[in-house]
């Protein structure tokens, strides 16, 4: 992420330099801040409707139960994880929101989520390995009715707006596939494997040597 | 507002039934539609009836765990900032249309148009900005174009990785991200590369 803030950040000063477009650039910073932080409160009370009702659902056992009803594919994607932990159920709740394009219900559960598995990370400050595939699901993620789009092409007078949903699928799913194997790959890199916070911490814990 | 994600569900579905009134959807898209209306009130309802017949005091669990909801959205505000305005600046600069030229002989080798390929770039770092291409190129071309066609798939193929991994890992204060945006990226182009080819295949 470093890097990556690094480019964008030079890339705009200096192209924006060349181009003379040095004071958009600077507006823009401005501008776009402000937006984070909309985003940001707007957020609230429909993560707050959201922690609520999920606080119920928990205590209620309905997480329990959706963690137990995938736990093969579970196991798989997320070892690290306890099959019975409340992360297996909330993420699930996650990636079907997802599905049905609820975009509103999608971000506050996959935050909860995060919350889960964030329980689980012994070092706080760095993704584990299960975040990663998480967010490799999210990111890629898979929407049966890509509402947003298919409403620009309605209103643009498309003889069918929603022609695009299987060809949207069917990238979608590709993408999530990739992105799940790149995920799971990358996670055996000799770097990224002694970056893995849960590892470090059991080394500790054993009492260090190399493994 | 800006992202998928701040925009109201409820609105959009409502654009979009008032602006199809007239077309018959297929059956998959009708029982879709039912499932995305429906979803919400039964979700609610069965966790609420649970919770009830569980014996637990819906009302007071409820509000345990709304307190939290303030606390995470302001967890996110840094995190959405940096990334924002590192996008907004670099949209502003005019970097993307030397992007565009550098990438344009791949794009033309793979019959993907190269007026598509803003869209391509725009999509893991903008919401809104790729939402924005995707309207202008249909508003140019007609949106049953194969370019119209495509940037649509193209839209909905992937959500905005470097949005969704700000958000997520800014909620609960994750600073080193490891392979996060290496995996959602290459998720990105095998979307992108897919959306082309099925287009190809299916409206080509």
């Amino acid at each position: 992420m470093n890097y990556i803030w690094l480019a964008l950040m030079i890339i705009s000063l200096v192209v924006g330099a060349i181009n003379g477009q040095l004071e958009a650039v600077t507006k823009a910073a401005i501008e776009y801040a402000g937006v984070a932080v909309d985003i940001s409160l707007g957020l609230i009370g429909i993560m707050a409707f959201w922690l609520g009702i999920m606080k119920i659902a928990e205590e209620g056992g309905i997480i329990r139960l959706l963690s137990r009803a995938i736990r093969p594919i579970a196991k798989f994607l997320f070892p690290d994880i306890p099959p019975d932990h409340p992360a297996i159920g909330t993420m699930l709740m996650n990636i079907i929101a997802n599905w049905l394009g609820l975009g509103n219900a999608a971000t506050p559960l996959g935050l909860k989520a995060m919350k889960e598995l964030q329980k689980l990370n012994k070092s706080k400050d760095t993704a584990t390995n299960a975040m990663v595939v998480f967010l490799a699901l999210n990111t890629a993620s898979i929407t049966f009715i890509p509402m947003t789009v298919i409403a620009v092409r309605a209103r643009l007078g498309s003889a069918n707006p929603f022609e695009i949903i299987s060809t949207a699928v069917f990238a979608s799913t590709c993408a999530t596939i990739a992105a799940v194997t790149a995920a799971k790959l990358i996670q055996r890199l000799p770097n990224i494997r002694k970056s893995d916070p849960n590892r470090l911490a059991d080394k500790k814990e054993k009492g260090g040597g190399d493994v | 507002m800006f992202d998928s994600l701040a925009t109201a569900t409820m609105d959009t579905i409502q654009q979009v039934a008032q602006a199809t009134a007239g077309t018959t959807d297929s059956l998959f898209v009708a029982i879709m539609k039912g499932f995305s209306n429906l979803a919400i009130p039964v979700i609610l309802f069965v966790v609420v009836v649970l919770g009830f017949i569980k014996k637990i005091k819906v009302y007071e669990t409820f509000i345990d765990g709304a307190k939290e909801g303030f606390s995470v959205a302001v967890n996110i505000i840094p995190y959405l900032v940096a990334i924002l305005v590192a996008i907004g600046m670099f949209r502003a600069s005019g970097a993307m249309g030397y992007f565009v030229r550098l990438l344009a002989p791949i794009t033309n080798l793979i019959g993907m148009p190269t007026e598509t390929l803003p869209v391509a770039l725009m999509r893991p770092l903008s919401g809104s900005g790729s939402l924005g291409l995707v309207t202008e190129l249909m508003n140019q071309h007609g949106p049953d174009s194969f370019i119209g066609r495509l940037a649509s798939t193209m839209f909905g193929s992937t959500e905005t990785t470097f949005y969704v991994i700000a958000v997520y890992f800014g909620s609960v204060g994750i600073r080193k991200s490891r392979h996060a945006i290496a995996s959602g990226l290459i998720g990105d182009l095998a979307g992108l590369l897919m959306a082309v080819f099925i287009c190809q295949i299916v409206f080509g």
